[in-house]
């Protein structure tokens, strides 16, 4: 089963911007990706385009099985309810609120009555080891701590795909190697996960890798070098 | 994570591309809408309260103009009842050549004879000057005119006197005299007892009438007794002015009719009016200040809306980061417009829920002043909640609108 399967994928901008240029990508059920480039290679776009909060110019883009152009707004909106997890590099935690009610709210749009949503936060905070942080707010847990309260939002919903971009970035060294360690541990329960980041050591540590410049692919370690 | 192998490949896309049900959005449950509501205004309280205070204002004003109003025509409404209105007043005015109409002696007895007529009694201007003692010189008049009165004048105004004794039979041929509540004022008289000059007579004061409230020019006069006044102060005895209450149901007939007889052939000098009119009229000219107060709290209503649509606008502006993110974690256009329009009305509705509590307050509080009893009708309180509810709407729309509209990848360029 393919998970992510771009075909041909351009992203233009106003202004003569291209910012993807004919990328194919197959991403299978259960893999583990880092998408490496450097800043203005397009991995940002990539990730608007797999994440269904975007539509490609021209080419295809299917996620989970589903061809994005062709569905409507609230239709992306409930393939990424159901089916997409997100971690940004800045957590993105609403500040007032504790650490169950933030994760809590990343089932808020499944449809899933209040009750169940705070049981199934406390249980994905647990498994991210924060079981102990489940009613502190952001400004009292640590980057680190942070970062998995929103690794926990991400996969409350037990998503199919799970996308991360640069998690580790604002993180010192050890939260980051915690962070890592637990999106590693998804791929052992069948969860696909595409890492985006800039480091390399980060994509080498994930069992494929695929490498972006100016908007093409000009490398995947499932196949080697890409003639572009 | 418990579980979530139960859910297999295959289960998970048996559905897949084919079955377009299964990406059909959840409803949010009301519940939750106004979840997301509370949560948006709770992290801005201090902006929450100042926009809200706005619309406070503006329905606390119109709440508390409309509560007083009520309260005061009520009142009014009261005292008409208590005064009645069937009390009819028939004055000698002045004929064709300008010369001063005297009413026959026999007014009373005529008005009298008018079928409804129930009552009738009448008052004679005296022509009297009063100083308060003889030490003062007569060029200096106290403001005080002299009339002469019947002892039935009291029941026919249906009021009494506020100190003393009322002229009866054996007093109004006295040299006493009754002072309207301003005129004792401005003799310095507190209680009765003492004595005052009528022209070179002095009269003792038996007692001080309660103001009158439906002819209020008798607050102003000293009152002595038709023969007291004749015999005393050279009064001639013709009455200037007749009283007299019917039946409520034909106030109009004996209206129609009262000038002929209280001065056959001269009734166009007479001028009859009904005193309750005029504190009717009082009640109208209010109106008017009603709805001009009215016309300023629906101002500052209309600012305090302004109000919550800034806040509202500053709010989507601020939170692209949040709004894109719950984009991100799968929520609609639609459930986006529905947060920040709730997040309006509800702050529209708790503004209008205190002004509403201010303006109830404000009405009691003056309405105790007054002596009033406090009257807030209920149709002001849901007017003002309809109100605060269009506001809201009509505030949020425009950032609802913006909030929904913006790219879901805003989570991703924001930072």
């Amino acid at each position: 089963m393919r998970m992510i399967e771009l075909r041909d994928a351009t992203k233009s901008y106003p202004g003569d911007v291209h910012a993807l240029r004919g990328v194919d990508l197959q991403v299978d059920e259960g893999e583990l990706v880092a998408i490496v480039g450097p800043s203005g290679s397009g991995k940002s776009t990539l990730l608007n385009l797999i994440g269904t909060l975007d539509r490609p110019t021209s080419g295809t883009v299917r996620v989970a099985g589903y061809d994005v152009s062709a569905l409507s707004d609230s239709r992306l909106s409930a393939l990424r309810a159901r089916h997409i997890g997100f971690v940004f590099q800045h957590f993105h935690l609403a500040a007032g609120r504790s650490a169950v009610d933030n994760v809590a709210d990343g089932l808020l749009y499944a449809g899933v009555p209040l009750g169940q949503r705070r049981a199934r936060a406390r249980t994905a905070l647990e498994h991210v080891r924060l079981g102990h942080r489940l009613e502190h707010r952001p400004g009292e847990l640590s980057g680190g701590e942070k970062q998995r309260v929103a690794i926990a939002r991400a996969l409350v919903g037990q998503p199919s795909l799970l996308l991360a971009d640069e998690p580790t970035g604002a993180l010192d060294t050890a939260s980051g190697k915690i962070v890592m360690e637990l999106i590693q541990e998804l791929g052992a329960t069948g969860t696909t996960v595409c890492v985006i980041t800039h480091d390399n050591d980060i994509a080498a540590s994930l069992p494929r890798s695929v490498r972006f410049r100016d908007g093409s692919v000009v490398y995947d370690s499932l196949v080697g070098q890409v003639a572009s | 994570m418990t579980g979530r192998q139960t859910a297999t490949p295959a289960d998970r896309h048996g559905t897949g591309a084919g079955g377009r049900d299964a990406l059909r959005p959840a409803r949010l449950a009301t519940a939750d809408v106004l979840r997301l509501g509370a949560v948006g205004l709770r992290a801005r309280r201090a902006r929450v309260v100042l926009s809200a205070l706005g619309i406070a204002i503006g329905i606390a004003t119109m709440v508390a103009v409309v509560g007083l109003s009520t309260s005061s025509r009520a009142d009014l409404m009261a005292r008409l009842d208590r005064l009645g209105t069937n009390l009819l007043t028939a004055e000698a005015g002045k004929d064709a050549m300008g010369q001063d109409v005297k009413l026959p002696k026999s007014a009373v007895a005529m008005v009298e004879r008018i079928g409804p007529v129930r009552h009738a009694t009448a008052t004679g201007q005296v022509d009297a000057r009063i100083r308060r003692s003889d030490v003062v010189p007569e060029e200096q008049p106290a403001g005080v005119t002299t009339q002469a009165a019947r002892p039935d004048l009291l029941t026919a105004l249906n009021t009494g006197v506020a100190q003393g004794v009322w002229l009866d039979a054996a007093r109004e041929r006295l040299p006493v005299t009754v002072l309207g509540s301003v005129a004792a004022e401005r003799l310095g008289i507190t209680a009765p007892g003492e004595t005052i000059m009528m022209n070179h007579e002095h009269v003792v004061v038996i007692g001080i009438l309660k103001p009158v409230e439906l002819v209020p020019n008798l607050d102003r006069v000293a009152l002595v007794g038709f023969p007291a006044a004749e015999k005393y102060l050279g009064f001639d005895g013709h009455p200037t002015t007749i009283f007299e209450r019917s039946s409520d149901a034909s106030v109009e007939d004996v209206r129609a009719v009262l000038a002929r007889s209280v001065s056959p052939g001269n009734e166009g000098s007479v001028k009859v009016s009904r005193p309750s009119d005029a504190l009717a009229a009082k009640a109208a000219t209010d109106k008017g200040l009603t709805t001009l107060m009215l016309g300023l709290g629906a101002v500052a209503l209309l600012v305090g809306g302004v109000g919550v649509a800034n806040t509202m606008v500053i709010s989507v502006l601020e939170r692209r980061q949040e709004i894109g993110l719950r984009r991100a974690l799968g929520a609609t256009k639609r459930a986006v417009w529905l947060q920040f329009l709730t997040e309006s009305l509800l702050l529209s509705v708790l503004g209008g829920a205190a002004g509403a509590l201010l303006g109830a307050a404000a009405t009691f509080a003056f309405a105790r002043i007054q002596g009033w009893i406090a009257v807030v009708p209920l149709w002001a309180l849901g007017g003002s909640l309809a109100a605060t509810l269009v506001m809201g709407v009509v505030a949020g729309l425009y950032p609802a609108v913006r909030a929904a509209r913006l790219h879901p990848t805003v989570v991703l360029n924001a930072n």
